[in-house]
């Protein structure tokens, strides 16, 4: 029951992710926010892979599907894929330093605009510019300083 | 099944449950009509984290109002004063035209032009996926939103309600991948389509051949033959005009008036007043 109560912070951290991608922010800015969902979702795998995976990233994405307004169900296809392979690998990515992983982690990033653009293009036709790509660098910068927001967040709440 | 390790097999067939439920949904959102309604639920659904989301921003804007200067409020009031004289003066002459566009109408045999319920809403969320230019407004059903309103500002057309929950919409933007609107030019009459590219300062001008009566300038208005705006609100400039004659067509852009990236306050058109405009289109058709 402990623990029941316990994946509740994991919950409440997402819930706070998906707040941040649909804040408003000034036009500039909002071209280059970070994808925050995938990016808590990714250290909750790699952390906690046994209890967060590729059903909660499928529900994730679904919900980002809602906010944002594209096809129901591309997000949520991309989100489950890149955190299929991060479920995959997080004994090795565990091991990383903070660096190695934030430019392991912008591939992944690179791997889920790729996905999102080539679904949505394949559905509606959208034309690719190189400015979509802008969240990958500024998710990778922001990596490190979520990874220790997060980690003191954890172990602050015994959340396993 | 959480507190299990041996998670190996189970993984990948996760992956493959999520995949084709996905491409289910992405199936029956984009293919068939049921998911309109699936749609506005889930608008619904999240709605309170629009709110949320929205909230401290509206405690910024309502606190840097409540801190601006005397001086400044009076110099707005003065401001605002001045347009409102400007404006009323310039809908007496609208009245007086009104009038006499209503009566060279009943001489044409043609019914007259009511002038419907214009509701004025907020922007809550501007959704800013480069693939999807929608808005959420702060109007809903109880309201009196229906599907497929027009969507205007202070300068011209910014789109059109695609989803109603009770408390809220979502308006799709002109400038959105997978909108087109009829468009006329208001100098040489050529009859156009304008479609999005997912870029909030460009539209493209679609199918105009190279002998087409089109200027850099040229002042794009809504023709009303989508039937879904009304017709003669502005809707963009032509700003670029490149002509290859390995092309087919012209290759034209235009700059929506709408300014579709600080947009705050709309006003809906209603649903009335549009199909109206849209039958008298019919017997209005020029000689």
């Amino acid at each position: 029951m402990r623990k029941a109560g316990r994946i509740g912070f994991v919950y409440l951290s997402v819930f706070i992710a998906l707040l941040l991608t649909v804040m408003p922010m000034p036009q500039l800015v909002k071209l280059a926010r970070p994808d925050w969902a995938l990016l808590v979702l990714m250290y909750w795998t790699m952390a906690l892979p046994q209890r967060v995976s590729v059903g909660t990233a499928f529900f994730t994405g679904f919900v980002v599907d809602v906010l944002v307004g594209t096809v129901l169900g591309v997000n949520a296809l991309a989100f489950a894929v890149v955190i299929f392979v991060v479920a995959q690998h997080h004994l090795k990515m565990r091991n990383f330093s903070v660096v190695q992983q934030s430019l392991l982690l912008g591939l992944l990033l690179a791997l889920y605009q790729l996905l999102l653009f080539w679904l949505s293009h394949f559905l509606t036709g959208v034309y690719f510019m190189p400015q979509y790509l802008w969240p990958v660098v500024t998710g990778m910068l922001v990596w490190p300083w979520l990874f220790w927001l997060l980690r003191r967040y954890r172990r602050q709440l015994k959340i396993q | 099944m959480n507190q299990s390790y041996r998670r190996g097999p189970s993984l990948p067939l996760r992956l493959f449950l999520a995949v084709v439920l996905s491409a289910g949904l992405m199936f029956l959102d984009r293919y068939t009509d049921s998911s309109t309604q699936l749609r506005s639920y889930l608008t619904t659904a999240v709605s309170p984290l629009f709110y949320v989301a929205s909230l401290p921003e509206t405690l910024f804007s309502g606190a840097s109002e409540q801190f601006m200067s005397q001086q400044a409020v009076l110099e707005e009031n003065a401001r605002l004063k001045e347009t409102l004289l400007q404006q009323s003066g310039q809908l007496q002459l609208m009245a007086y035209l009104q009038q006499e566009n209503d009566k060279l109408r009943a001489l044409l045999g043609s019914s007259a032009a009511i002038e419907g319920e214009r509701l004025v809403a907020e922007v809550l969320a501007v959704y800013s996926h480069p693939f999807s230019h929608q808005v959420v407004l702060n109007k809903g059903s109880k309201h009196g939103v229906t599907e497929h309103q027009a969507v205007i500002d202070d300068q011209g057309i910014v789109g059109q309600i695609v989803s109603v929950g009770p408390a809220s919409s979502r308006a799709l933007l002109i400038s959105d991948n997978t909108h087109a609107i009829a468009v006329r030019a208001e100098r040489s009459g050529v009859r156009a389509i304008v479609e999005g590219l997912g870029q909030w300062d460009v539209l493209r001008v679609l199918h105009l051949p190279h002998s087409t009566d089109i200027r850099e300038g040229d002042r794009l208005l809504s023709s009303g033959l989508d039937s879904r705006f009304p017709e003669g609100y502005p809707v963009a400039r032509v700003v670029r005009i490149s002509q290859d004659a390995s092309q087919p067509f012209m290759l034209v852009y235009a700059e929506p008036y709408a300014r579709l990236d600080r947009i705050r306050h709309v006003l809906l058109l209603s649903k009335l007043q549009q199909a109206i405009d849209a039958t008298d289109l019919v017997t209005q058709e020029q000689p």
